[in-house]
């Protein structure tokens, strides 16, 4: 009876987790499913708590106590500007969960001198490899992220050589206790080398490839409770880690896509390092018009139609809040303003859309690439906000450059460009940008946000 | 290792593909944030540990392993929603 009661609730569980998925596909139902979502995750608790191997319970109101404690400011404190360092410390946390359970599940077993067999073991020494490397990993993504670590990739020579060396010594450490579960060493040595190599994988990768690292540790963390929920003999385990795996895998892969570069050059390619410095082409010989704030807000108060792009610059000057107001002064006047995102726009994947979401953007002016990339011909004026590699040419016609054959929004086939930027550097990936240089493009020089204000105060006024 | 969780696990992966790769763009970051929330499920493991009294390494590792887990849970859901929230359509526009 109780065992049906802990079956029945994982299958509640697992069902409204979908549900809550599923919800996630429309906006406006998407809050609805997720609250679906967290009461399937109450069944899930409330039905393991009935476990019979449970017998003393101090531990977990502990535990509980402490993790509402530490949650609850994660949820409600932590700025929306935070969010990809938020989701990266996330992920440590789960794939700590996972590899803890897989380390105390395998003390358990060789303390009681009953060593795994040989499928458990297959599964434990997946998880805690999965679950070490990913906590490794995510440490360092959320401290570049939070800029305590430099975003720029750090390389040396002979790198690959040596992570190619660490893996293979996880690979084998871990392959030696499948074989022979009893010897612990090198399941606990296991342990640490997995973290290192999380660490040794994402220390050469540049900020500007987050998303998809975030994304790739994400569907890494899922696939450590799936292994989990195999090594447990436990269901609701096994399909919400696949669900969270399929999500990450999915997402990494849309990004690598959108920055077309394949996974293993995300990975070994330290985008932004030796491979960019030599190629691109160089601005010498190259003018630009730099524009007052008076003319561009002429420029854009008789404009029809203006699509904005922004970028991460935009998030660094907390820009979004005038980006709207600008936008609304716009519409009061009779004209029509749309926002086009970048796939890899910002830190993480959708994170301009929340950041512009949060300064009251309706998400119904919010476009993807492939939406808006059509309707730039009819557009009197780009305003670019902090974005630089999105809208680069070179990707389309510029074979030598390292961004060749990434989709880029189409900023160069509005009639006019007004590039907000704080100076002449170049972009994430150091490449110089040639719609800078472009007849129709000006640049309005500033703080983005001091920028913006000032647009809209002229626009008043015009 | 049973035959049955293999099917558990592919049926699953394929569900979460098909449901997962219509959410658009638009909410991918609330999409990763709620993924996360849902990974909290480790707590269920965790629990098992943390209160079988099978000897007190297991006992402790779970501890941390329920407060990880727990933190997850109640930070992911508090700021999927939070996110969501935030999400609105143009007043001004009938649709």
């Amino acid at each position: 009876m109780r065992d049906a009661l802990i079956q029945g609730s994982y299958l509640v569980a697992s069902v409204l987790f979908i549900l809550g998925l599923r919800g996630l596909t429309r906006p406006d139902r998407a809050r609805v499913g997720m609250q679906l979502a967290a009461v399937g995750m109450v069944f899930a608790v409330a039905g393991t708590l009935l476990n019979h191997t449970i017998i003393d319970y101090r531990w977990i109101v502990a535990g509980l106590v402490i993790g509402v404690i530490i949650g609850y400011p994660l949820g409600m404190k932590v700025p929306m500007t935070a969010m990809p360092q938020r989701i990266a410390l996330a992920l440590t946390l789960s794939a700590a969960a996972a590899a803890l359970v897989g380390i105390a599940e395998y003390y358990t077993d060789i303390h009681a001198g009953m060593p795994p067999e040989r499928g458990k073991m297959l599964a434990l020494a997946f998880e805690v490899m999965l679950g070490s490397l990913t906590v490794g990993g995510t440490l360092v993504a959320a401290g570049k992220l939070q800029e305590w670590l430099p975003s720029k990739p750090m390389t040396f020579a002979g790198q690959n050589v040596v992570n190619a060396v660490v893996f293979l010594g996880v690979l084998a450490l871990a392959g030696y206790t499948i074989v022979d579960p009893t010897q612990a060493w090198a399941f606990y040595t296991m342990i640490g080398v997995a973290m290192v190599f999380g660490v040794t994988l994402v220390l050469p990768i540049g900020g500007a490839d987050m998303p998809v690292v975030v994304a790739l540790l994400n569907s890494y963390s899922g696939l450590a409770s799936c292994a989990m929920g195999f090594a447990l003999g436990n269901v609701i385990l096994i399909i919400s880690g696949s669900l969270d795996g399929a999500s990450g895998f999915i997402l990494s892969i849309l990004m690598s896509k959108a920055m077309n570069r394949s996974f293993t050059n995300v990975l070994f390619g330290a985008f932004g390092s030796e491979t960019t410095a030599a190629a691109g082409k160089s601005a010498e010989g190259l003018t630009v018009r730099s524009i007052g704030v008076e003319d561009a807000a002429i420029q854009l108060a008789y404009a029809s139609l203006v699509i904005v792009i922004p970028g991460y610059g935009m998030a660094v000057a907390q820009a979004q809040h005038a980006v709207r107001e600008l936008s609304e002064l716009i519409e009061q006047r009779g004209g029509e303003v749309k926002f086009a995102v970048h796939p890899v726009a910002g830190r993480m994947p959708g994170h301009m859309n929340v950041l512009l979401a949060e300064a009251n953007v309706p998400y119904d002016k919010l476009f993807d690439m492939d939406e808006i990339n059509g309707e730039f011909d009819r557009a009197d004026v780009a305003l670019v906000i902090g974005a630089n590699d999105v809208v680069n040419p070179a990707a389309r016609n510029d074979k030598s450059s390292p961004i060749y054959g990434m989709p880029i929004l189409n900023a160069d086939h509005a009639k006019s460009v007004i590039v907000l930027k704080r100076g002449m550097s170049a972009g994430f990936a150091g490449i110089e940008n040639e719609l800078f240089y472009d007849r129709k493009t000006s640049m309005l020089f500033g703080d983005a946000k001091a920028s913006l204000t000032g647009l809209v105060a002229e626009i008043k006024n015009v | 290792m049973q035959i049955l969780e293999l099917y558990v696990f592919v049926l699953a992966a394929f569900v979460g593909y098909m449901v997962i790769s219509k959410v658009p763009a638009l909410l991918h970051t609330p999409l990763m944030a709620a993924t996360n929330a849902i990974s909290g499920i480790s707590l269920v493991g965790s629990l098992i540990a943390a209160g079988a009294q099978h000897n007190r390494v297991a006992t402790i590792l779970g501890f941390i392993a329920v407060v990880c887990a727990t933190s997850n849970i109640v930070g992911g859901f508090l700021i999927t929603d939070r996110m969501l929230k935030m999400f609105k359509r143009d007043e001004k526009k009938p649709s």
